[in-house]
Formats: C-alpha cells, sequence, structure tokens
C-alpha cells in the first residue's frame, strides 16, 4: 500500500486539476455567451439582405437564372466547408461533426473534397485520406466577418469555376448549453426559400409593388448579394460552431471538475485508513515497547 | 422632409437616422439620395458615404456593397462600413503594411491568402485616405 506522503502528493494533484478544469468551465461558459451575441449581431443585415433578394426574386424579369442560383443537372463534385474547432478538450465535439459528415455523404458516388475550418476537422480527415482542399485555422478567438470572408469567396470561387456542383457546410448548431446538433446543409446554388426562422422581413407587400431602377442590372446587384451572403451564412455557420464547442468544453470540463472531486473523497478515504493503520501499529509498538521494559525492570 | 437612412454591416448596423440627404458612391458613379428618390437598387464601389443631418456633416467608409432606395428610406448593405471618427489610424496604417509587405514576400502563398491581403490592403488604404481627408476638414 502507497505511503501516506505519496498519499497526499496525489490528493493535492487531483485538487489542482480539479482547480483547472473549474476555470476553464468559467472560462468557457462566457465565450459561448460571447459567440451568441455575435451571431445575434448579424441579424440586422441578413433581414434586410433577404428582403432585398426576395424583392429580386419577385420582380419581372429575372428568369435569367443567376449563375450562383442554377441548380446543376449533374453533380460531379461536392465541396463539404466542415467547421470544427483548433482545440481539443471539448468532449465529443469534433468527433461528432466529422462523423456526421462523413456518414451523411458515404453513400455517395460522387467524389467530395472539403474545406476545413479547424485544425481538429481537418487532421481528423486527412488521417482518414479525404480530400482537403483547402484549409482555415487559427481564427481568432472572437471571429469578424472579414475573417472569415475568404471563406465564402473561396467556396463562390470553386462552384463558379466549376470544381464544385453543390457546396454544403457542415457545423455545430448550438441549440442550448446542454444541446448541440451536427448539421449539414446546402448553401450553394442558392436557392431563395421560405425566410429563415426567426428573421422577420419587413414590410415585403410595400416594397414589391415598387418598380426598381437597377443600377447596373439585377445580374450584377446577385452577384454582388449572393456571394456576400453565402459568406454570411458561413459565418453564422462558424459563431453557431463556436458556441457550440465552448458549451461542449463547458460541460466536459464539468464532468472532468465532478470526477476530480469523486475521485478526491476517495483517496482522502483511503488516506484517513492509512494513516489510522499507522498510527495504530505505531500504539502496538510503543505499548508493546512499555510491556517489555516493564516485565524487565520487574 | 427627412429619409430615414441605415448603414448595416454584416456584423451590426453602423448608423440608423433620419438624414437630409445621403451621397453614396455608386457602381456607376457618385449619387445623393434625396428623400422621394425613385426606387433604386444599386452596387457601390469603395468609397464614402456622406450623411448631412442639418447642416452636420457624417461620413463613412464603405468597402463595397449594395444600395437600395425606396420612396422614405435607404438601406445600405455594407462590407465593412465604419464611421470615419472611430478609424484608427494607427490601425489602418499598420494593416497596410503588414499587407503589403506580406503581398510583396508572399509569391507562393496559397491563393485564397492572397485574395484576402489584397482586399485587406484595398481596405486599409481607403481608410487611411478617407481619414485624411475628411478628418482635416472637421478641424478646420
Amino acid at each position: 500500500m502507497a505511503s501516506t506522503r505519496e498519499m497526499r502528493l496525489r490528493i493535492r494533484s487531483v485538487k489542482n486539476l480539479a482547480q483547472v478544469t473549474r476555470a476553464l468551465e468559467t472560462v468557457s461558459a462566457s465565450k459561448v455567451r460571447r459567440a451568441i451575441q455575435a451571431n445575434d449581431r448579424t441579424r440586422p443585415y441578413a433581414e434586410r439582405a433577404w428582403r432585398i433578394l426576395t424583392d429580386l426574386a419577385r420582380q419581372p424579369g429575372h428568369q435569367s437564372m443567376h449563375p450562383l442560383l442554377a441548380e446543376r443537372d449533374e453533380v460531379k463534385n461536392i465541396l463539404v466547408i466542415l467547421i470544427s474547432s483548433d482545440r481539443g478538450l471539448a468532449g465529443a465535439y469534433n468527433v461528432n461533426i466529422v462523423r456526421e459528415a462523413l456518414s451523411y455523404f458515404a453513400d455517395q458516388q460522387t467524389p467530395v473534397s472539403y474545406i476545413t475550418v479547424g485544425k481538429r476537422g481537418r487532421d481528423m480527415l486527412l488521417r482518414r485520406r479525404r480530400s482537403v482542399v483547402g484549409e482555415f485555422s487559427g481564427l481568432s478567438a472572437n471571429p469578424t466577418y472579414l475573417e472569415s470572408a475568404p471563406i465564402g469567396q473561396l467556396a463562390v470561387d470553386e462552384f463558379l469555376s466549376h470544381r464544385a456542383d453543390q457546396v454544403y457546410v457542415a457545423y455545430t448548431e448550438y441549440q442550448n448549453m446542454l444541446r448541440q446538433e451536427p448539421v449539414i446543409r446546402k448553401i450553394l446554388p442558392f436557392s431563395v426559400p421560405e425566410p429563415e426562422q426567426g428573421t422577420v422581413v419587413a414590410e415585403p407587400q410595400v416594397k414589391s409593388k415598387l418598380v426598381f431602377t437597377y443600377e447596373p442590372g439585377q445580374e450584377e446587384i446577385l452577384h454582388e448579394i449572393i456571394p456576400d451572403f453565402t459568406a454570411l451564412q458561413i459565418y453564422k455557420a462558424i459563431l453557431s460552431a463556436l458556441a457550440s464547442e465552448h458549451a461542449a468544453r463547458m460541460v466536459a470540463m464539468r464532468n472532468a471538475t465532478t470526477s476530480a472531486k469523486d475521485l478526491v473523497s476517495l483517496l482522502q478515504l483511503d488516506y484517513n485508513k492509512i494513516r489510522q493503520a499507522g498510527i495504530t501499529n505505531e500504539m502496538l509498538d510503543i505499548s508493546g515497547g512499555a510491556e517489555a521494559l516493564a516485565q524487565a525492570s520487574a | 422632409m427627412p429619409i430615414h437612412c441605415e448603414i448595416v454591416s454584416q456584423d451590426r448596423i453602423v448608423f440608423q437616422g433620419d438624414v437630409d440627404i445621403v451621397v453614396v458612391p455608386g457602381v456607376e458613379g457618385v449619387m445623393g439620395i434625396l428623400p422621394n428618390h425613385s426606387p433604386l437598387l444599386s452596387t457601390l464601389q469603395y468609397g464614402i458615404i456622406t450623411i448631412r443631418q442639418k447642416n452636420q456633416e457624417e461620413y463613412f467608409t464603405v468597402a463595397g456593397g449594395v444600395v437600395e432606395v425606396t420612396g422614405s428610406q435607404v438601406t445600405i448593405l455594407a462590407n465593412a462600413a465604419e464611421n470615419v471618427d472611430e478609424i484608427n489610424i494607427q490601425r489602418a496604417e499598420d494593416a497596410r503594411q503588414r499587407a503589403e509587405s506580406s503581398l510583396k514576400e508572399a509569391g507562393a502563398a496559397k491563393p485564397e491568402d492572397q485574395a484576402a491581403l489584397q482586399l485587406a490592403l484595398k481596405r486599409s488604404t481607403l481608410r487611411i485616405a478617407a481619414v485624411q481627408r475628411f478628418r482635416q476638414r472637421r478641424t478646420r
């Protein structure tokens, strides 16, 4: 059995560990909030861009399809933007999204290539020998739109140059502190579907009656808005994934703190036993010695 | 009668309020938008947005975007819009130097990085020019 000294050291190191994990938990909690707030701040732009897009779609004479809106008859290549984290210690966060993405496209005959955001996802894909055509890692802790805009640009370029016929984004959607869902969504070709939930389309009835002058033309305006809107969707995905990452890390750290505490109490119990046994032994020695002395002098 | 103007960039509302005139860098030339302007959708160039409210002018840099004008409302969807007064000249200067030097040495860099650098260079140059032109005017 271990000595009391070794036990004390072990208890102390586990206690330190618990302190570290508790600190990480607190940090992650505040980062979750920040990522959610950043996501909320994109809403005004998203709403207005959406309104203009739907206005444009409703105008007569938009029949000539913009290339970014056109579904391709034959899908020869698929591009997936996979959003993971740079750092681990986040429970199953990275594993979940990579597994989801791989299984989603597993039964496809079409070749799938990836653009990765975050080191973890990149490493996991490379280990499985998937083709990674671009990678973005080391985004700052509070990524700005400008940081993520090149990702959207790359996706649009790949699509327009016919190196990809469909572009998906795979990320972990934040639902609440305990729930994060891996989500895979098609972003290109861009479809003008029903408004996103929570996006209020303001006064469309007034706008759609107006006859707009277009400078330079509808095509060019679409060409300006759609790539930006695509990049914005990716930005929102990154922010949502970031919130999920921190939430996952927070839960992982909370579990770690709890197990560390359990371990400490177990160790403490063992330690007490050993200490008590030691004392009992010493007492026996002393009383045995005293007995022997008493007998000798008698 | 004022016109309601909103400048919205991807990550925030940059300006919101009733104004007398908005001057925007349209792709086919600079346009002044007064109340009751006819409905218009136009793309924007890199440039300066000027807003006048009762003889007081505000300037914003904009790195492209779209402007939508309806009878009583101007909505500007801007890429990276900033009030000229908010610009940190030191940071803009640093950003330009960083972009310039990494563009020079990065002949072999990945194309996606190159594009990002080009854009960064264009933005910081615009910011610096804007500050030089419009801060002076104000202090005079």
